[in-house]
């Protein structure tokens, strides 16, 4: 019976202001040049995006682009986890200092931490000199993209996974403990599980983060077609010789991408609470 | 006996959490390891598992000297407060780990767990996560988990602490009632002195990382060893009062409760009255004291009362058939009747006493 | 726990190791080769009319950028907060894209929409406003970038703080702009100082996406970023390595910054 007596709640005038401002901010912002860019994708027919995107030197860069994400990203989940446990689960000289400077990373420009690649790994310096002597090219070469990336992804898996390990219960190791199970399927068969929607975490932001790096890739790899040349760099180079209908395809691709990694984060999200009280 | 503690110490720092405990359990014993949070019967019943390794002192289980060996070899069950269950595995898979780790052959697993489950009464879950199951339940199937792997003994680290009161209340009965099936060698650690008293063959209290008594719970209540004993195992009045004229003086009253011979004059004591050793009555007589009624509670089964003798409060319990609630009303002057009563010293430091006692809530 | 385990010696050596290679050791060699340079040519490389030009730009963007944003973040956190409507986790959703599309990809969708010939650009062409290769386009662009960092920041402190302070505001009497200003700004201050932190950093390391909606015009549109790039094409590495090891310096003073406020913020 209540329902009749009492009004439905009016919303405050302020409200409605605060809710429209912020919507219109989104929608100007976000919203607006994303369906722009999306319509002016279709513009020309699927055929035609579908020829931007398969021209061979896209395909490539597409191709080196994903290639180097997964492989910095193999990577990523090993040296971030043990970095991550290292840090909650040990006690060294210069823990906090180190677990301070993880993120640097995040906070240093892109394009400083390709120029800081260059100082160090670059012809001129002692390093990059020694290499080229072996005949080893880091520099303006699929290494070096792979470097640069571990680079500005580091922080992602780490930061992920700390604050997970400090919160597990280690109870649940003492019980495997006692009952039986060596250390080894400790970490494997309880730890990891544990970790694992953490991992992934990492994994996903710092994978979505390669797609799209652009600063500390271009200074480290140049841009080469067929050799370095990754899906932002081909971007750049079509939008710099005004060919914007080249820029799109893989424009719309990395798009997708974003799209496609954001659901996921949110899917691992629900998956974690699974198990949560 | 099946477990043997000899002279065991662990400190964290300098902080002294186990100091020279020796005890042990026979085979087949329910032993409680009872005593207040912070007093290290934790930490005793860690180092027995091999979770922690002790400073100093020795650990048998089953005649063997297991002190060397990891938690790994020494095959104890142990079921921790908060579960510990895995909880990405289902109940199944839980119950199954230890078996599994064993290598044991598939058809016996899945025969052992089914087992358990009956026994542990949890068909029907057998594919739910931990995250499904209410604390009562998770905490059985903490137990079975231990059970599948048929430890020789079984370690329980307050394994009914995170429960609610009637929840727990049924889970010990169970625990002593599947004890009584099993006989299985365990001992489990409280702070709760009734689920000691209710469940265990024997009680170990322990107070600053020291045993201060053992014996059946019976022992522990009707002749504790010590003020500490005395004050931590059910509620009791703690009355400051000195020896005058081979009398017992209570502190700043001029009631004397009863004649003394055995401890000289001027000496400073502490009383120590358990409630339901109080009567009310309303003449005077041997070892009576007069008191002021101040508060009658209803407590269902009893009545508290708070009867004040000269400033202090003391609470008495009055069994609901013999006391006559009518007879009494709030300021009426009457006697309080002791029957029984314990004199401590207290040379030896009534203050820290109080201190712990204020600590357990029982004064304020 | 056994101290002097060697299999966690080892692990430990592996990841300090791991981690001075790859971060430390950069930032070793960029002040190496700086300070090979010696510290007249830093200096004076720093001290070119394009340089200054390059770190004043960044400033009065960064500036915009933390204002307009700051604002925007505050009131899009209270309304995610406070608010109940429907569509709201696909907006929070959407809060999230700035961080997850490309800089080149968000510059491009900037100029296909403020462009000459874009959907807005054009109306502005027409009013002789020049958005895309100006000054407008570069605020828009580290608009984009840094958006979600106060509203990200500030929404958990908020959504913690719960209704109750701001209710006991009301019911002594305080107008809902006395409430907030009095009882909810103050409640969220060390959510929102990181969350301006972040955005500070962001938008003086900002490189894909200016690049690509400024046109990279020397003296004009070129940020330090864009100066260090730019410095770097033209082989005056001295001049590049300055500038970045300046920029760099600033980044591990807003490093330093945000690892005390987040000790701050968990403290309270």
């Amino acid at each position: 019976m209540t329902e009749n007596i009492l009004p439905r709640p009016k919303m405050r005038s302020g409200d409605a202001l605060l809710r429209s401002a912020s919507f219109g901010y989104i929608g100007l912002l976000i919203i607006l040049p994303i369906t722009v860019m999306i319509v002016r994708s279709l513009q020309g027919g699927l055929t035609a995006l579908w020829a931007d995107i398969t021209l061979p030197q896209a395909l490539f860069s597409l191709r080196l682009t994903i290639v180097t994400a997964f492989i910095m990203v193999l990577i990523n989940i090993v040296t971030g986890t043990a970095t991550a446990w290292v840090l909650v689960r040990y006690s060294f000289p210069g823990k906090q200092v180190m677990d301070a400077l993880i993120d640097l990373p995040f906070a240093m420009p892109t394009i400083v931490a390709g120029i800081m690649l260059v100082a160090l790994y670059g012809p001129r310096s002692v390093i990059g000199s020694f290499l080229q002597g072996h005949n080893i090219e880091v520099m303006f070469n699929t290494p070096g993209i792979i470097l640069a990336l571990l680079f500005v992804t580091f922080p992602f898996v780490v930061r992920a996974v700390q604050p997970v390990l400090i919160e597990l219960d280690q109870d649940m190791e003492e019980a495997a403990k006692t009952l039986g199970a060596s250390s080894a399927t400790i970490f494997f068969r309880i730890v990891l599980p544990s970790l694992m929607p953490s991992i992934l975490t990492g994994a996903a932001l710092s994978f979505s983060r390669a797609l799209g790096e652009f600063g500390s890739i271009i200074m480290v790899a140049g841009n080469i077609p067929f050799r370095t040349q990754v899906a932002s760099v081909y971007i750049y180079g079509e939008i710099e010789s005004y060919n914007p209908q080249g820029a799109l395809g893989l424009s719309v691709v990395l798009l997708f991408f974003s799209f496609a990694i954001l659901l996921l984060l949110n899917f691992i999200q629900y998956w974690n609470r699974r198990h949560e009280n | 006996m099946t477990i043997a503690v000899r002279n065991i110490a662990k400190y964290f720092g300098s902080f002294c959490a186990v100091d020279n405990v020796s005890f042990n359990v026979e085979k087949g014993e329910l032993v409680a390891l009872l005593g207040p949070s912070g007093s290290g019967k934790s930490t005793i019943l860690r180092i027995i598992a091999g979770l922690e390794t002790p400073d100093r002192g020795e650990v048998f289980i089953t005649g063997r000297n297991v002190t060397e060996l990891t938690a790994q070899q020494r095959k104890v069950g142990f079921v921790f407060q908060h579960y510990a269950l895995f909880k990405h595995m289902t109940v199944e898979k839980n119950i199954a780990f230890g078996l599994e780790i064993q290598k044991r052959p598939r058809q016996e697993i899945a025969a052992k767990v089914s087992e358990l489950i009956n026994l542990v009464r949890l068909q029907g879950y057998e594919k739910h996560y931990p995250s499904q199951l209410s604390g009562g339940q998770r905490q059985r199937v903490a137990l079975a988990r231990t059970l599948a792997t048929e430890p020789a003994v079984l370690l329980l680290d307050e394994p009914f602490g995170a429960l609610d009161m009637k929840v727990r209340q049924n889970l010990a009965a169970w625990l002593k009632e599947l004890h009584d099936k099993l006989h299985i060698t365990s001992v489990f650690v409280t702070h709760d002195q009734s689920e000691a008293i209710e469940i265990s063959d024997k009680i170990v209290i322990i107070n600053r990382g020291r045993v201060e008594q053992m014996g059946d719970a019976h022992d522990v209540y009707e002749h504790p060893g010590s003020k500490f004993v005395a004050s931590f195992i059910g509620q009791v009045n703690v009355i400051d009062a000195s020896i005058l004229d081979n009398r017992i003086m209570i502190k700043d009253t001029r009631h004397s409760i009863d004649n003394i011979s055995d401890i000289p004059n001027g000496n400073d004591i502490v009383l120590l009255i358990r409630p339901e050793d109080i009567t009310l009555e309303e003449k005077s007589g041997e070892r009576c004291l007069p008191c002021v009624i101040k508060q009658i509670h209803y407590r269902g089964s009893f009545y508290e009362l708070d009867l004040d003798i000269g400033g202090f409060i003391i609470k008495a319990l009055e069994n609901k058939n013999s006391f006559k609630r009518e007879q009494w009303k709030q300021n009426q002057q009457a006697f309080m009747h002791v029957k029984h009563y314990k004199v401590f010293e207290t040379e030896e430091g009534h203050n820290i006493i109080r201190e712990q006692l204020r600590q357990l809530g029982y004064i304020e | 726990m056994k101290t002097n385990n060697p299999g966690r010696l080892l692990l430990i050596m592996l990841v300090v190791g791991w981690f001075a290679v790859l971060i430390m050791l950069p930032v070793y060699g960029i002040v190496q080769e700086t300070v090979k340079s010696g510290l007249s040519l830093v200096v004076s490389s720093l001290n070119t009319p394009h340089a200054r030009h390059a770190f004043l730009l960044t400033f009065w963007i960064t500036i915009a950028a933390v204002i307009i944003n700051t604002v925007f973040g505050i009131i899009i956190a209270l309304v995610l907060v406070k608010q109940k409507f429907r569509g709201k986790l696909l907006i929070e959703g959407l809060l999230d894209l700035p961080f997850a599309v490309s800089p080149i990809v968000t510059g491009f969708m900037f100029i296909i929409l403020f462009g000459p010939n874009g959907l807005i650009g054009s109306w502005f062409e027409g009013q002789g406003i020049k958005i895309i290769y100006a000054l407008p386009g570069m605020i828009i662009a580290t608009l984009f970038v840094t958006l979600p960092f106060v509203a990200r920041e500030v929404m958990p402190v908020l959504r913690e703080a719960g209704l109750e302070q701001e209710e006991a505001a009301y019911v002594l009497g305080a107008s809902p702009w006395q409430a907030f200003w009095r009882v909810t700004l103050p409640s969220v201050k060390w959510g929102l100082i990181y969350g301006v932190t972040l955005t500070v950093a962001r938008s003086i390391g900002e490189f894909g996406a200016v690049i690509v909606v400024s046109g990279n015009i020397i003296n004009r549109t070129q940020t330090a970023t864009l100066h260090i790039h730019q410095e770097f094409t033209d082989f005056n590495y001295a001049a590049a390595y300055s500038a970045a090891l300046l920029l760099a310096i600033l980044s591990f003073t807003l490093l330093i910054t945000m690892q005390t406020l987040n000790r701050r913020t968990n403290e309270s």
